[in-house]
């Protein structure tokens, strides 16, 4: 269904998701299923959070909804007993992995490097002014504006 | 890039008649093209290498030094890369021949291989007449063009460019399915490695703990052969093992007697084609019938293979997709504001739907609150998918059998009517598993569908066993003869009467 949705999400949510405490050991939401009518959902706050984080933009209300969607299909996860278990990173765990020796053996690329720059200067890539941070969520052109 | 008189002199010695239809000509090419190579790009007549003047696609998202390399994404258009993947260089150190990079879903995001800035990739099977005859048109002024078949994804163009003859063979990446299930829908070999036996230097990241380069042939043989010249310790990756690897040829089995093969119960998943589910069977009988001892096996987490998948490759992919901003390489917007805003504005003009999607689902199951709730948690659910299989492998089986795809391959505009996120839910389901525990997996096409298209199953080995999997494989592939391809040519300008076809088939 890709119909745009402005209707209740819109309004301020209930809280953000609760917090882990003893998630990990947490056998699911007793008797709760991931579609149900108590799924909380992802408050503007925490929307606008990620924008920051991200660095990238929700769009428009579709966007919002696939979020949405994708925490409620992650939920599935709390059926799964994970008592006692390890997270498991790598699956190349019980093997040495070697990383090489610290000698610079290329380089003197300077020119390729920059080549795919659009914006240099001699050796430089030029940015604009840092240590300013992302207008906040009013004066920001961004769809979660319209939330407020 | 391949001279002319090279891929004449390659088309027409595959036009040849060959052994028969299973063999789909792998060796005639290979030698027709090393002779041709030898005769007019090298002087001194010596072939560089097994590889020698063979014609190769790469998908693009490898890099390509001094060749555009764009991740179908708006993100990288234009960027050049500087250097050559490793298995790119690996590849014309045995003299092959770059034809092209090939179109995938965006930044490898995607099982249609639909969602790239260049368009979707056309299925050549949709052209075939295998497909045409058993395709009922609705009416005599439907435009035939419309009911062409996707390729699958995300390595779509690889395995379509293999499938039409293109090239020889082609390079593509699997993270969730991605060489697997491309493969399936156009009738090729698809070759998904062990994780860390193939480099992944300079192949750009989706998942750094799932994603391996993948191989594109059209025989088992050929895979062998591709294998043989990628796999090895690379020290420019740490995560290659450090283990020697030798080359092999593939022994030609004969004696399947000592062989065990598991069928995994999970792995009738919903959604299951009844025609693929036959087909499933039909190949347990096969090896049943030659003496293989054939049992039902059950790896239980499998139904979670594919939320796990989601937050992990979701999380990694915040990380990843976190060096496109602009300043270095790939598109850079006009803003500048503030280095952040450049940032931003950079990123929402340079990546689609899709990865944005990805992008902030991930950094939500990596937020403080939510890490150990959903990260760990997928992290711990993972390693309960790893050990499923390694208790089946423990237990006697050798190989296991499963299906690649739930079905054959759809028409495109049925399958743009589902988001990506669900496509790829529905689609990675029976090839995802593999690269939650890091074994290598090959799809062998097995017939034709009741609509004329490839299917293929899959075939799941023990870690950095690809000898025993391809042996197994390639019995199997000698067993079934999978048809090969005939292509007809398109007419766009006349889709209602087809006066001038020419039959280019190959058989």
């Amino acid at each position: 269904m890709r119909a745009l949705l402005l209707g209740p999400w819109l309004r301020a949510a209930r809280g953000l998701p609760r917090a882990p405490g003893s998630g990990h050991r947490h056998r699911g939401h007793g008797g709760h299923r991931p579609q149900g009518p108590l799924r909380q959902k992802v408050s503007v706050e925490v929307l606008d959070h990620l924008e920051h984080l991200a660095l990238v933009d929700f769009r428009d209300a579709e966007g919002v909804e696939r979020l949405q969607k994708a925490i409620q299909f992650a939920d599935q996860l709390h059926e799964v007993n994970t008592n006692g278990v390890e997270p498991m990173d790598s699956v190349l765990e019980d093997r040495c992995l070697y990383l090489r020796e610290d000698d610079v053996t290329e380089g003197n690329c300077t020119k390729e490097l920059l080549e795919n720059a659009r914006e240099k200067v001699e050796e430089y890539f030029v940015a604009p002014p840092g240590n300013i941070p992302l207008p906040k969520l009013e004066e920001r052109e961004t769809f979660l504006q319209g939330s407020q | 890039m391949v001279p002319r008189g090279v891929a004449a002199r390659w088309r027409r010695a595959a036009t040849a008649p060959g052994k028969g239809q299973g063999s789909l000509g792998g060796r005639e090419e290979a030698a027709a093209g090393r002779e041709s190579h030898a005769a007019c790009l090298s002087p001194a007549g010596q072939p560089l290498g097994i590889l020698d003047g063979i014609p190769i696609a790469v998908k693009d998202n490898f890099n390509t030094a001094g060749i555009e390399t764009t991740c179908a994404s708006n993100m990288l258009k234009g960027y050049i890369s500087p250097y050559n993947a490793t298995v790119v260089q690996k590849l014309l150190d045995q003299g092959a021949v770059l034809l092209g990079k090939t179109n995938l879903d965006e930044f490898a995001m995607g099982s249609g291989s639909t969602d790239g800035v260049f368009g979707p990739v056309r299925n050549p099977w949709s052209y075939s007449k295998q497909y045409k005859e058993k395709s009922v048109p609705k009416s005599h002024s439907e435009d035939k063009e419309s009911n062409w078949v996707i390729t699958g994804g995300s390595s779509g163009g690889s395995a379509a460019a293999v499938s039409s003859f293109t090239c020889f063979a082609a390079l593509g990446s699997d993270t969730g399915g991605s060489t697997r299930n491309p493969a399936a829908h156009c009738g090729v070999v698809g070759l998904k490695p062990t994780y860390g036996l193939i480099s992944r230097h300079g192949l750009i990241p989706l998942v750094n703990s799932m994603d391996v380069p993948g191989i594109l042939t059209r025989c088992v043989d050929d895979a062998a052969v591709l294998l043989g010249s990628l796999a090895g310790h690379d020290p420019k990756d740490s995560t290659t093992i450090q283990d020697d690897f030798k080359p092999f040829e593939l022994p030609n089995l004969t004696d399947v007697s000592k062989l065990s093969i598991g069928i995994p119960k999970e792995y009738h998943a919903p959604g299951l084609s009844s025609e693929i589910l036959a087909l499933w069977s039909k190949a347990a009988d096969l090896f049943r019938k030659a003496g293989a001892k054939v049992v039902e096996v059950s790896l239980p987490h499998t139904r979670y293979s594919i939320v796990c998948y989601h937050v992990l490759c979701t999380a990694e992919v915040a990380s990843n997709m976190a060096r496109f901003d602009g300043l270095e390489y790939g598109h850079r917007s006009d803003m500048k504001d503030s280095t952040e805003s450049m940032y931003a504005a950079t990123r929402r003009e340079g990546f689609n739907d899709v990865v944005r999607g990805r992008i902030l689902s991930g950094n939500y199951f990596l937020l403080k609150q939510n890490y150990e709730k959903y990260f760990v948690k997928a992290q711990k659910v993972r390693r309960l998918i790893a050990n499923d299989f390694v208790k089946v492998f423990r237990s006697g089986v050798d190989i296991l059998l499963t299906p690649t795809t739930l079905s054959d391959a759809a028409p495109y505009t049925e399958f743009i009517q589902e988001d990506n996120r669900t496509r790829s839910a529905q689609d990675d389901i029976l090839t995802q598993a593999a690269n939650m525990a890091g074994l290598p997996a090959i799809n062998v096409p097995t017939a034709l569908s009741e609509r004329g298209l490839p299917v293929g199953l899959q075939f799941i080995g023990r870690s950095f066993q690809e000898k025993q999997l391809l042996t197994v494989a390639k019995w199997f592939e000698k067993q079934v003869q999978f048809p090969m391809i005939q292509l007809e040519e398109v007419k766009k300008h006349d889709s209602d009467v087809f006066h001038h076809q020419k039959s280019a088939s190959l058989s």
